[in-house]
């Protein structure tokens, strides 16, 4: 079958770092990212079926892990050779439409009793991920048993899978995924101010759902490009601004007072950071009312960044990694609701994958949303 | 004997035409046989002694007032009021009128044994005054006289403690002046009425107020019912303000108005600036290679070298009249003298009206003209340059140069920063704007704080400016700046063009290939009584 594979290859990988720094996405042209003729992967055990991908997105995760910048943490969380792929809406062999909840928890690495976290729900805390009957992966799409999306056939935990209704295209259905971890994300949140920081994806699936979860919430977001700017609004954002306008809009918002180098007096309760990046987590540090929490959303990497504000504004940092299985009903309701399927901006086949990498890494710029890999016309896909 | 305004038809042997372009200048060729250009009056002669005439109309006063010596006694509470740093524009050479006219009532004060005088300057929202700027318009020896023992101040329109409220007019405005003021047996206010809006109950009843106050005339649907708020009949604005002077007079305060007009000598009559206020067929050679001289050397200098050049510059107005007493009696007289030398008549409305903007307005005195104070003097100020109908008929294009440069003064406009940034971003609608944010930017602590302790303009200030030119933006069918930048441009809701001609080839989109132009040549001032 034919599976885009990234292997441990630590020569293409410090390649892939290199081309990534100097032009993201492209690790993808001289990285440990391939396109190869694979066995499909074996069902790990009783419990696991086939599943055909259909669309399957690519995520500022999967970005990360193809440029090189990803945190080693991952290191003994991955197994290698795997494909990426982790946000999917296939097909079961009996033709059944399915999203797949691509963490690998006790229940799908066959631990019964489950770890604490498993039996009380949070399969994102799951302590095992790295045990089991599967090769180590916090996720499908970064585990070498399962397989991933970006293929035409990965193994899936009957536990993994979510009936998908009928009504719902496979463009909304492939932003299911993403949209759990907003759900997952705007749970988190206790509070009605609120500055949200980035308008990719996962920031605008996230306005999506902190105006679902509080109806009556302000929400302050940033917007690089004009579209991401519509799209904010539309998705629920009090105000949109420009990114180096946001700490101006939180003084404003709040009525603090400014201090002659920009810093704030006061400033935001709740400040949720859907990029992650260095400047992002500075940026809300910045703006965070002194008790406030900010929620880290987007997947942060090695960073350098100033704690002061943290310790002296008594600030929480507080992570929102994937979600709980609940979460998904949640985000199948927000995507059908709000036709989150439009922001589907492209898709392309298999082979066409440094070019739909390159789209994704500049997404923005290029006027996107989401990009996927399109899986349902790949020919061998009917005959495996 | 100077030459009143008049009305140039463009034809083919017409010169190219002078464009005021921020801290720098243009030369445009417009359209012939569908141009013309509305040129202001030649500077009218000056009063010979202008402290003679101020001393003569402090004695002979207009109206229903005893002459100013009579109403000062012993023991009596003095507050004398003058207009801010906004007025006029460009700042007057020295002696500034309202020193002439503060010394001579000082003298009569202390000739009749006041000794409790305050000075206050009467600006509202607008930035404190630097102590510079105060000994610039009232003169080193006033200032030194009563600025130590704090007798001479800024009026502080968020101090809680020195605001008086006096009651509400009939229409349910409340009015709320300073409480220094309110409380002296006599205010005598001194006025520069630079343009027709200036003056009458204007200048206590907004400059000695607060936001409670203001708010019920600063506001969008009166700026829609004032046509124009430069002919005071015809202006809710000042509909208004009367009627709080009512509620004031009513309530005892006893106001004795002085009003001065200059004339139209912004440039001089000699030196490189003196270009700007000639018509250009009547160049010189020597005036052509000054003002391309002066073009080119501007064009190479930094922005900020450029600005500091313009900002030195002081005008040698000639000041044309004094009146003093009673205020709307006073005010009639002063509205006609300003007229005399302002008011152009011309026929019939345009299609398109263009007009280059300088780089000051009211609001940027030592400062920077930013996006906001664009629009405003633009759509506000130069748009509403008129009596009778607008220049501009309803769905034409106003055509505008200015650079528009993303840029702000941080001391002097924290609010407006913001204003650009978030209001603007989510809408440009001015009721929109007022019903969304106004309240909250106005009861902004942090704007309260650096009002009163820095010289930022109030945090409310932006939206006025922006209510301004909302009759204008309800008017016209489109809005495009010339040589501004983009995004500046496109945040204010406005078409940019890189040249006048690409200017016009947008506007014949909403108005035809035929469109009538005309062009608003001011500075110097220019207002038009359409016919």
């Amino acid at each position: 079958m034919k599976a885009l594979v990234f292997s441990r290859q630590p020569a293409k990988f410090a390649a892939a770092m290199v081309a990534g720094r100097l032009r993201p996405g492209g690790g993808a042209r001289v990285g440990p990212l391939s396109l190869r003729d694979i066995e499909p992967p074996a069902l790990p055990g009783p419990g696991w079926l086939r599943v055909r991908p259909r669309l399957a997105g690519i995520c500022g995760s999967d970005l990360a892990t193809i440029d090189g910048t990803s945190s080693r943490w991952f290191e003994p969380i991955v197994s290698f050779p795997f494909t990426p792929g982790h946000e999917v809406v296939g097909d079961l062999d009996d033709g059944t439409r399915v999203a797949v909840v691509p963490v690998l928890s006790c229940v799908t690495r066959g631990f019964s009793p489950a770890c604490p976290a498993c039996a009380a729900g949070r399969i994102n805390h799951c302590e095992r991920i790295a045990f089991g009957d599967v090769e180590p992966g916090l996720q499908s799409g970064f585990c070498e048993s399962t397989g991933g999306g970006w293929s035409t056939v990965m193994v899936a935990h009957e536990s993994q899978l979510v009936r998908l209704p009928p009504d719902l295209t496979d463009e909304a259905a492939v932003l299911v995924e993403p949209a759990a971890c907003a759900v997952h994300a705007a749970s988190r949140v206790d509070n009605d101010n609120i500055a949200l920081i980035g308008s990719g994806t996962l920031g605008l699936l996230t306005i999506a759902a902190l105006r679902a979860a509080r109806p009556q919430a302000v929400i302050i977001a940033t917007a690089k490009y004009p579209h991401q700017r519509e799209l904010a609004t539309t998705l629920g954002a009090t105000t949109v601004v420009d990114p180096g306008e946001l700490d101006r809009a939180v003084r404003a918002r709040s009525g603090t007072m400014r201090l002659d180098n920009g810093q704030l007096g006061g400033g935001i309760a709740t400040v949720v950071d859907c990029v992650g990046s260095a400047s992002s987590i500075a940026q809300a540090l910045r703006i965070t009312a002194p008790g406030g929490t900010i929620h880290a959303v987007g997947m942060p990497g090695v960073t350098t960044v100033d704690l002061t504000p943290l310790w002296q504004r008594e600030i929480a940092l507080q992570g929102a990694y994937a979600y709980e299985r609940a979460d998904f009903d949640g985000a199948i309701e927000l995507v059908a609701t709000l036709d989150l399927g439009r922001l589907v901006s492209a898709t392309y086949p298999l082979h066409r994958y440094e070019q739909a990498i390159a789209h994704a890494a500049h997404a923005g710029s290029r006027g996107a949303v989401k990009i996927a890999f399109d899986l349902r016309s790949e020919r061998e896909r009917d005959t495996i | 004997m100077p030459r009143p305004g008049f009305v140039l038809d463009v034809d083919r042997s017409t010169p190219p035409i002078l464009f005021h372009h921020g801290e720098t200048l243009r030369l445009e060729r417009l359209p012939a046989g569908r141009s013309r250009v509305l040129y202001p009056g030649e500077p009218l002669e000056a009063l010979d002694d202008p402290d003679a005439a101020i001393r003569l109309a402090l004695d002979n006063p207009l109206g229903d007032s005893a002459p100013l010596r009579a109403l000062l006694t012993p023991g009596m509470k003095l507050t004398i009021c003058f207009d801010d740093i906004s007025l006029p524009l460009p700042p007057m050479r020295r002696p500034d009128v309202r020193q002439r006219v503060i010394e001579a009532v000082l003298d009569l004060a202390a000739a009749a044994g006041v000794d409790d005088v305050h000075l206050i300057a009467a600006l509202a929202l607008h930035r404190r005054m630097t102590e510079a700027e105060l000994r610039h318009a009232v003169g080193d020896r006033v200032y030194d006289a009563f600025a130590p023992d704090g007798l001479l101040y800024n009026h502080d329109a968020e101090d809680p403690d020195n605001l008086l409220f006096i009651g509400e007019t009939k229409h349910g405005e409340e009015v709320e002046i300073n409480k220094r003021a309110a409380e002296s047996d006599l205010i005598v206010y001194v006025n520069i009425n630079l343009v027709s809006m200036d003056g009458g109950w204007k200048s206590t009843a907004t400059g000695l107020s607060s936001y409670k106050s203001l708010r019920h005339h600063h506001n969008v649907a009166t700026m829609l019912k004032s046509r124009s708020f430069m002919d005071r009949h015809k202006s809710e604005l000042h509909s208004s303000n009367w009627r709080m002077g009512e509620v004031l007079k009513n309530s005892g305060i006893k106001v004795f108005q002085i009003e001065t007009t200059l004339n139209n000598d912004t440039f001089g009559t000699s030196g490189p600036m003196s270009v700007l206020q000639k018509r250009e067929w009547e160049w010189t050679a020597r005036d052509r290679a000054s003002f391309v001289g002066m073009k080119a050397g501007l064009d190479r200098l930094p922005v900020k070298a450029r600005r500091k050049i313009f900002n030195s510059w002081q005008a040698p107005y000639g000041i044309t009249s004094v009146q003093a007493g009673e205020v709307e009696a006073v005010h009639e007289v002063t509205t006609a003298n300003v007229f005399k030398q302002q008011l152009v008549e011309i026929q019939g409305q345009t299609d398109i009206l263009t007009m280059g903007l300088p780089y000051i307005c009211p609001y940027n005195v030592h400062s920077i003209m930013n996006p906001i104070l664009v629009m405003c003097l633009g759509l506000g100020y130069f748009f509403n340059m008129y009596r009778g109908n607008p220049l501009v008929r309803e769905g034409g294009v106003l055509i505008m140069s200015h650079p528009t440069p993303w840029e702000f003064h941080p001391v002097h406009h924290p609010s407006y920063i913001d204003f650009f940034e978030q209001v603007l971003a989510d809408t440009t609608n001015p009721l929109e704007i007022e019903a969304k944010y106004e309240k909250q930017y106005a009861e902004d602590e942090w704007y309260r704080h650096l009002y009163r302790t820095s010289h930022a303009y109030h945090g409310v200030h932006p939206f006025y400016m922006w209510y301004w030119g909302s009759h204008a933006l309800s008017h016209l069918g489109k809005v495009i700046i010339v040589g501004g930048e983009a995004r500046s441009v496109r945040r204010l809701g406005f078409t940019p063009a890189s040249t006048l001609n690409d200017a016009l080839e947008m506007a014949a989109d909403v108005v035809g290939r035929d469109g009538t132009i005309t062009h608003l040549h001011n500075p110097p001032i220019v207002m038009a009584d359409v016919v």
